[in-house]
């Protein structure tokens, strides 16, 4: 124990030395280099004692292999309660909470939205995508450019952005169909860079670094939401007083709905013979493929689904803020996305949705703390990990039964290869 | 006799430097169970997997002609083609299920192709359009034909993976019924069972032979260490050594035939012979 923990030091000194030990500081004629060795024993020590705890904590509790039919039941049992009150608190969020907290609301909803559709990809069909925000990005500029160039309308787009995405799905799901595992993810992980850094650089369509601004907003039914008021806005067809809430009240409700579907579709799907594909590939391509089911499609229906909604999100996300630009596709994105649908649990809808408000509405929370954010993401992550290694709430429903459905452990699934 | 199912001819299959199989010719007869014995590393699975187009054959021509004489190269279709147009169905040596889905979700999954004859159907089905809910009562009426007669019905619910292991190798061949073959391919279906268990299996066997009992029939090609199964059940036996036919014929003549006996006695493996 006490060797694992100093090779634990070892290997922790070896990182921080340079990463925190050294530091640079603007001198007065050239950049100067500080050492700090006190930071650098204080990290090393933490790793030491972190790891003498942690495997002191293991040591005392039996292989947690407890029962996992009970856990999951318990989950279940929890699913069933807490499903309709985050809903019923969701839909009636605009009548009591401020706007900073529907702004928040909206945030949150769009990432719900992200892991929905991203779990459809990894969690359903178990292919490991790290470029999903690549998708987010086609849908972002396709509402963008089509708006702008041909002054179409936010409800015409949406659907255009989520074909346009579906489609850049199946074209990266081309070349990579043969990939699995590591293999798939880096792919993938380059093929969401690949999308972004050609925004960034087709200045003369996307406008590059600079980005898009002046994207319109929607409508509810032609009624356009400004704070003006005047002819053919919505408060003065309601005889309101114009009010720019109520444009955020009305996006909110515009990603409420359209989170809603993502999960409708994905549930739905889930329990017919193109859901029940996904899952069977996730569990074992081989034998999909000795059952005659055409692998190639299968993956491909899987990412093209998947990019659609992310299509549909990146909509919404430009119309929300009317302006984009590259910066609001990087990798973090895809991390964040992934880490939620992870954290959630593979597969899991309402876990999903709780680490999406966890991490993404808890991230706004901590932003006075802006720079220990990435510390507590870091952290929570491997707590996740060594606790509840498969996320939150895992385990399955089979999609179908005889008598009555009883949840499946994750122990029994596989999260696929690729 | 029946009429020639699938025609093996000269099947070569290369690894590298190894000849896994080697110039290999036998026919399968439909209503037959044609049963491929050998010792371990005879290039058994490999021809398997040529036949269900896991692996592509150096050389050879593998030609199936169903009932209505349907005539197929399986040499140049893709391996989910193989199982859908040319009906062959298969086992595997080590247990593929999917694990965490329940014995009944196994067997719909089989259905697929019927379910979901194309893409365009499958993402109707969401709007509920397409007629997939009469598919689906279909499909699990047949799964529970299946279920019923290897005995799984009252495992319906439970994840496969939770099976014990005699039931997890007959719930492998009731997802390979349920594509509804014109062949089955078993890929030692009776390793690790007892002897009770195996004796059930040879019946299941002979029963979807014949087509008796139980929803669908099938010829068989079969692997297979148990000599007491393959004796009993076969009606033609072939026998690899080294990739290499030795010998082809019924049950008794294989018995007599000294090289096989010598094959196996060079294994070590004389017990086998003499179950
Ligand atoms: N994919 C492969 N790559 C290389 N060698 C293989 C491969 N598959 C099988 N072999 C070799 O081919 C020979 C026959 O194997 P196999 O068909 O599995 O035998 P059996 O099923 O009769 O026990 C063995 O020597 C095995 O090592
Ligand atoms: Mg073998």
């Amino acid at each position: 124990m006490l060797r694992d923990a100093a090779l634990s030091a070892l290997v922790a000194f070896g990182l921080f030395g340079p990463m925190i030990g050294l530091k640079t500081e603007v001198g007065v004629a050239a950049i100067e280099l500080i050492y700090r060795p006190i930071a650098v024993l204080i990290a090393v020590a933490a790793v030491f004692f972190g790891r003498l705890a942690l495997l002191a904590w293991k040591s005392t509790r039996p292989v947690a292999k407890a029962a996992p039919g009970r856990i999951a039941g318990g989950m279940a049992y929890v699913g069933r309660y807490l499903t309709p009150i985050v809903l019923v608190l969701t839909i009636t969020m605009p009548f009591y909470a401020e706007r900073y907290w529907i702004d928040l609301g909206i945030l949150v909803l769009t990432y719900v939205m992200l892991g929905w559709g991203l779990n459809i990809v990894v969690g359903l069909a178990g292919l490991l995508d790290l470029g999903y925000v690549a998708f987010y990005a086609v849908g972002a500029y396709s509402y963008a450019l089509i708006a702008q160039n041909f002054g179409l309308g936010f409800w015409t787009c949406l659907p255009l952005a989520g074909i346009l995405a579906a489609f850049w799905g199946v074209l990266l799901g081309f070349p990579v169909l043969r990939l699995r595992g590591d293999y798939l993810a880096i792919v993938t992980l380059a093929f969401g860079e690949i999308i972004r850094v050609v925004i960034l650089n087709w200045a003369s369509l996307t406008g590059g670094p600079n980005g898009m601004s002046g994207i319109p907003r929607p409508t509810l039914f032609g009624l356009v939401f400004n704070s003006g008021g005047g002819e053919g806005s919505f408060a003065d067809f309601f005889g309101l007083e114009p009010s720019i809430s109520h444009r955020v009240i009305f996006l909110f409700y515009v990603i409420l709905g359209l989170a809603l579907l993502t999960n409708w579709v994905s549930l739905r799907l889930r329990r017919l013979p193109l859901g029940r594909a996904w899952e069977a590939l996730r569990e074992d391509e081989i034998a999909c493929r000795a059952l005659g089911i055409d692998v190639t499609v299968t993956k491909l229906t899987a990412f093209a689904i998947g990019a659609a909604f992310a299509g549909f999100a990146g909509a919404f996300f430009a119309t929300r803020q009317a302006f984009i630009s590259p910066e609001s596709f990087t990798f973090i994105e895809s991390a964040i996305v992934l880490a939620i649908v992870v954290l959630g649990g593979l597969g899991s809808q309402l876990g999903v949705a709780l680490a999406a408000i966890v991490m993404i509405g808890g991230g706004e929370m901590f932003r006075d703390f802006q720079e220990y954010r990435m510390l507590i993401f870091g952290g929570a992550l491997v707590v996740v990990m060594v606790v509840r290694p498969r996320g939150f709430l895992s385990g399955r429903t089979p999609s179908v039964s005889l008598g009555t459905k009883r949840k499946i452990g994750a122990d029994l699934m596989t999260e696929g290869h690729g | 006799m029946g009429a020639p199912l699938l025609s093996v001819e000269a099947l070569t299959m290369r690894f590298g430097g190894l000849i896994a199989v080697d110039a290999l010719s036998f026919e399968a007869r439909a209503g037959e169970i044609t049963a491929v014995i050998g010792p371990n590393g005879a290039g058994k699975t490999t021809v398997f997997n040529c036949i269900t187009g896991f692996y592509r054959p150096s050389e050879g021509v593998l030609r199936l002609t169903h009932g209505d004489a349907a005539n197929f190269l399986l040499t140049s279709m893709p391996g989910h083609q193989i199982t859908r147009r040319g009906k062959v169905a298969r086992t595997f040596q080590n247990i593929r299920l999917f694990a965490g889905m329940t014995v009944l979700e196994n067997l719909l999954v089989a259905q697929h192709n019927y379910l979901m004859p194309n893409v365009i159907n499958g993402l109707l089905a969401v709007f509920g359009l397409g007629g997939h809910g009469r598919a689906e009562r279909i499909a699990i009426e047949k799964a529970k034909l299946w279920m019923h007669a290897t005995g799984l019905t009252a495992r319906a619910d439970d994840p496969a993976g939770s099976l014990p292991y005699g039931d997890q190798r007959r719930l492998e061949i009731a997802r390979a019924m349920c594509t509804d073959p014109e062949l089955l391919c078993l890929d030692e279906p009776a390793a690790g069972l007892n002897p009770r268990e195996s004796d059930e299996l040879s019946n299941l066997l002979v029963r979807i032979r014949d087509g008796r009992d139980v929803a669908g029939r099938s010829s068989i090609l079969l692997i297979e260490h148990d000599m007491g199964v393959v004796m009993r059940i076969s009606d033609h036996v072939v026998v690899l050594d080294h990739g290499r036919k030795i010998s082809d014929g019924t049950p008794a003549e294989i018995r007599a035939d000294p090289k096989v006996i010598a094959a196996y006695l060079g294994e070590g493996d004389e017990d086998e012979v003499a179950a």
